[in-house]
């Protein structure tokens, strides 16, 4: 398990990061934690001449709330920030949730938000909880910032917005109202392992008990980390019932598209994420009258 | 509570003296085989097959030569010259060090790339381009025997079928009456799957050829390094490397677990390249080489009935086996017996009628058939007799545990002559089991699985009573390549009262320099903390067959125990003449010997063996020092009644394991804490086949989980609490009345959470599920039986 020979260039600044993006073009790759790079250029899957490393680069490892309701979350804000941040965990307890599924201590202490969602793997865990909280993600490139929202952001397998010499840089996330809830399960065979599948949902309930928001993402079940957008809509303007929430289980279950492998069948997975779907939905909900 | 003879300052038996070894170990500072750095050493990588079966056409090295760093390729026909490009296996079937023509297995070795870094050699393995013909493999065991299967070994003149052997014991007229005419009979077909031991540290060698002196250095993996020295020197003798020439290190080895019995071709080139070029070579596996390429354990297809009457006597047993021993019989098993104690499968029972089988074919797949923590092929017979002792308590209806108590081989009957003729030596299985349930408070669990049972929810209970057999074995019947499995000690006391001692046996995280310490301690008194213990080196440990099979207590601790006395003695004859009695006026406590009836007038062991080197009587040899090689009588049969609890999540199928309580026998315990360690580890690599762990192919003989990611090795995520316990019932024939404890667990657990999880589903009609039993298996049986 050896790299092919590769450069190593170690920027100081997001400009000159970029420039090496641009100069070396297809032959580069970013490094941010490295977990699921270094492994796959460890296998030869992934053999880049240069590997860009950004982490000495300052200002994108914080989380900070701004007065409009937004929270920033720098790129390299690693695993273990998340799991302990205790700015997140009053809004968003899923980030304990979902952490504590990814790998081990370990690796969380170097893997990144950044890097687990620019690496475009469906089978990731954060892609699906980003598009349950909405967020939107912030690309830099020599021009300037664009921010993509989450559902424009993954286009097929390791494919993302995330255009030559661009760097993914922050993640926004909207403060939810009051009355919101969010919470991420994964059936995984043994710890650190990919999902058979995963399920995060957030939801906002008023004072009647009546939904008037909800996002579902989907781990590891689609080419593509999916929206249940379908499963939305049942929840959305109705009281939470076990009608609806099956109902939407039932619809994740048809909705997405898992292919069959070690882990199960397609209809185990199938299965599988409805039951999730259903149990998500019923944890989000307490947490949100709670 | 166990009962010490010795005060804890000596350290005796009974006593759970922290290990010595792990100073090292948990600094950092042990010494593996990777960490042997010598000057000028090259390196070597391997280049693989990705075909499971082809013909090689043409190996392009061109590239790789270029490659900077790399010295040389070598190839199967390099080594055809020198006739080193088949080698013997344990099982005297031949295995290729390099293939000429045909690779038999993805993974296969084909190629050597030698470089001046590990990098180098990984960049020139990946500029090797070989030339292939791919051919249809034969991966399925039950098609390797059908007449369109092609002959795989056809290397072997007059081979017409895949088929190596077949073997059988017990009465087979007697059983089939028996079968035909029994109230009750059960049946289930079995898979006990393809694993991997999966060590931490992967194989390798440092080998190290002194071209001015003829001499081999050769550092490995190895938990035999006496017999791997003799195997050099059978193959290699004809270009002069004689047994005195070579020297086998084995240094700390990360795991072993049978795994590293084998010889791997990685070490015969690696010897191979250095004679050559007369540079020491070294070759470390990567750890998806040594998944994919190394010797593989279980793989036993196995047909198991078992006949009874209508209120739970078991009458009969028969198993039929077919054995998947891959491209060539390279298990590790004492020679006369190709099935190892696989005979052992009758069981803890008391019945006298029984049949084996096993027919042994060849796969395009790994070879190997190591006895993976196991004493050879004892679990796959303890999970054919457990699971189908509870399949027949299913049937008619008998809690497993009633069923169990009423067929054991009663503690009064030992030594107990087995239907296939084992003696074993002590037991007592109902202690054993009633404790066990004692533990896990057995009917209110009963009670709470009736209450759930009658709301939908999944609960079982499992249990596993096995004998083990251990200690291989009595020369009369157990040897490698025609050298009997003794093993020995070697203690020399310093005139200071200090000791060192050598053995032929090898640890790999057994902890053997404190429990033999402690077995010398405990005969001679000296304080353990001062016994040095040396194991892995063949030019200064005495000559033994190694570690594995649970034999290194049975025999090398019981030479210690031998050698130690024969010092005794010597000392009664020393302290006779210091205080001027005759041998018989003196009386023994741990550490002194005193005058009877005159307790004041004594001599230390300290004193004594001072004296053996400062004041000896004349007439007798100076010094203190003594071996023993100890050829045992009969094995040892430690014993376990483990009870396992579990819930399954209806919808998701996930298994919890809720308890696991392990009641162990191995006799007399040299070190509890250790004992216990040992159980624990055992334990979680019972788990790792029963619910995780498979090798799988593809129909093409494509590995599909041929790394970590796949291949689910239980964490301590995994593990449950294991709850652990024993009862003492000594071996009558062994020195120190010690059975062996390090494969229990891993042979008892499996049988334990299989019959806990089919206990379970048992109301929806399942009667067996094959190991490993993992949430997706649950969901399709219970699919199949319409529950979704």
């Amino acid at each position: 398990m050896i790299a092919q020979s590769f450069n190593y260039e170690s920027p100081a600044t997001l400009a000159e990061a970029i420039a090496l993006l641009n100069e070396h073009g297809d032959e580069a790759k970013v490094l941010s934690g490295g977990h699921s790079l270094i492994p796959m250029m460890k296998l030869r899957f992934a053999t880049p001449s240069y590997l860009i490393d950004i982490n000495r680069i300052p200002g994108l490892s914080e989380i900070v709330e701004d007065v409009d309701g937004t929270i920033h979350i720098g790129a390299l804000v690693r695993e273990s920030q998340l799991e302990h941040s205790e700015l997140l965990g009053r809004h968003f307890p899923i980030f304990k949730d979902v952490t504590k599924l990814i790998a081990d201590p370990q690796v969380r202490n170097m893997g990144t938000l950044g890097g687990n969602l620019a690496h475009g793997d469906a089978a990731n865990d954060h892609p699906a909880v980003m598009i349950a909280l909405r967020a939107s993600v912030i690309i830099t490139g020599a021009d300037g910032e664009r921010s993509v929202p989450i559902d424009d952001f993954f286009y097929g397998f390791y494919m993302t917005a995330i255009q030559q010499g661009e760097i993914l840089t922050e993640i926004r996330l909207p403060v939810p109202p009051k009355g919101t809830g969010n919470a991420y399960h994964k059936l995984e065979r043994k710890v650190g392992d990919y999902a058979t599948s995963g399920v995060a949902v957030q939801i906002t309930l008023d004072e009647s008990g009546v939904v008037t928001a909800a996002g579902i993402g989907l781990t590891n079940v689609n080419p593509v980390p999916l929206r249940a957008a379908r499963s939305e809509e049942a929840l959305i303007g109705k009281p939470l019932s076990d009608e609806t929430i099956e109902l939407a289980a039932r619809f994740a279950s048809e909705d997405c598209s898992p292919s069959a492998d070690l882990r199960g069948s397609e209809e185990y997975k199938r299965h599988v994420t409805g039951v999730l779907v259903k149990r998500m939905i019923k944890k989000a909900a307490e947490r949100a009258q709670s | 509570m166990i009962q010490c003879k010795t005060s804890k300052s000596i350290g005796g038996m009974g006593h759970s003296l922290k290990r010595k070894e792990d100073a090292r170990f948990i600094q950092g500072k042990g010494n593996y085989v990777d960490d042997v750095k010598l000057p000028g050493m090259l390196y070597m990588d391997i280049v693989r097959s990705p075909y499971a079966y082809a013909k090689i056409k043409k190996i392009n090295i061109e590239e790789a030569l270029k490659v900077p760093g790399v010295v040389a390729v070598v190839t199967g026909r390099d080594l055809e010259k020198y006739n080193l490009h088949w080698m013997p296996t344990l099982m005297s079937d031949t295995q290729m060090v390099l293939p000429t023509d045909t690779v038999m297995y993805q993974s296969q070795e084909v190629a050597a790339v030698i470089a001046t870094t590990k990098y180098a050699a990984r960049d020139g393995r990946e500029a090797v381009n070989v030339e292939y013909e791919p051919m249809k493999p034969v991966i399925d065991p039950f098609k390797a025997l059908d007449p369109s299967a092609p002959v795989l070994r056809n290397d072997k003149p007059g081979k017409t079928d895949n088929h190596i052997w077949n073997w059988k014991v017990g009465d087979k007229e007697k059983t089939d009456k028996l079968f035909e005419t029994a109230d009750v009979v059960v049946k289930e077909q079995m898979h006990i799957p393809r694993i991997h031991v999966a060590s931490i540290e992967t194989c390798g060698c440092v080998a190290d050829y002194d071209k001015v002196n003829n001499h081999l250095t050769m550092y490995m993996t190895t938990q035999a390094p006496h017999a791997i020295r003799t195997v050099i020197a059978l193959v290699a003798g004809h270009v002069g490397l004689t047994e005195e020439k070579v020297r086998v290190i084995a240094p700390d080895i990360g795991g072993g677990f049978g795994g590293k019995v084998p010889v791997y071709p990685g070490y015969v080139i690696a010897i191979a390249v250095s004679f050559l070029v007369g540079k020491p070579v070294k070759w470390i596996e990567d750890r998806s080489e040594n998944l994919q390429a190394d010797s593989f354990a279980r793989d036993y297809h196995i047909t198991a009935e078992m006949a009874g009457t209508k209120d739970g006597k078991i009458l009969g047993t028969r198993f039929k086996i077919l054995a998947d021993h891959g491209y060539t019989d390279a298990s590790a098993n004492p020679s006369k017996f190709p099935t190892g104690m696989f005979s052992i499968a009758t069981g803890s029972y008391d019945y006298d009628t029984t049949y084996m089988e096993c027919d042994a074919v060849y796969t395009n797949k790994p070879p190997g058939g190591v006895a993976y923590r196991c004493s050879f092929r004892v679990t796959e017979a303890v999970h054919a007799i457990e699971r189908i002792t509870d399949r027949f308590a299913l049937e008619i209806g008998k809690d497993p545990a009633d069923l169990r108590m009423q067929n054991f081989i009663k503690k009064e009957d030992f030594p107990w002559k087995s239907p296939t003729g084992w003696i074993y030596d002590s037991g007592d299985y109902h202690a054993g089991l009633e404790k066990a349930m004692k533990a896990v408070n057995y009917e209110e669990l009963r009670r709470e699985q009736a209450e759930k049972r009658a709301r939908g929810e999944l609960m079982g209970i499992g249990l596993s009573t096995f004998t083990e057999i251990v200690g291989a074995g009595p020369s009369k019947d157990f040897d490698i390549l025609g050298i009997k499995m003794f093993d020995s000690a070697e203690i020399r006391v310093h005139p200071t009262g200090k000791a060192i001692a050598r053995f032929g046996t090898k640890s790999q995280g057994q902890g053997h320099e404190t429990t033999y310490a402690q077995i010398i301690a405990e005969e001679l008194g000296i304080p353990a903390e001062n016994i040095a213990i040396e194991e892995g080196d063949t030019d200064t440990a005495p000559y033994g067959l190694g570690t594995y099979a649970s034999r290194s207590t049975p025999t090398a601790g019981a030479a210690a125990a031998m050698a130690a006395r024969k010092l005794r003695d010597k000392a009664r004859k020393i302290a006779a003449y210091l205080l001027e009695v005759s041998e018989e006026d003196l009386e023994w406590e741990p550490g002194k010997f005193s005058v009877k009836g005159a307790p004041e007038k004594s001599k230390t062991i300290q004193e004594i063996v001072f004296a053996a080197y400062t004041n000896h009587p004349q007439g007798m040899e100076a010094g203190f020092e003594a071996t023993h090689y100890y050829d045992p009588p009969n094995l040892t049969f430690p014993s376990g009644a483990y009870i396992c609890v579990v819930d399954i999540d209806r919808e998701t199928c996930e298994i919890k394991v809720r308890r696991f309580v392990a009641i162990d026998d191995c006799g007399n315990i040299i070190n509890p804490m250790i004992v216990q360690g040992q159980v624990h580890g055992g334990l979680t690599q019972g788990i790792a086949p029963a619910m995780y762990e498979e090798l799988i192919y593809d129909e093409s003989g494509n590995i599909l989980n041929g790394t970590l990611m796949d291949y689910l090795v239980p964490t301590a995520v995994e593990s449950p609490n294991w709850e652990t316990g024993h009862t003492i019932t000594p071996s009558p024939h062994h020195p120190i009345g010690a059975k062996g404890v390090g494969e229990s667990p891993t042979v008892g657990a499996p049988p334990a959470i299989a019959n806990a999880i089919v206990d379970a589903l048992s109301p929806f009609g399942i009667t067996h599920l094959d190991i490993p039993i993992t949430p997706y298996k649950i969901f399709k049986a219970l699919k199949e039986k319409q529950v979704f």
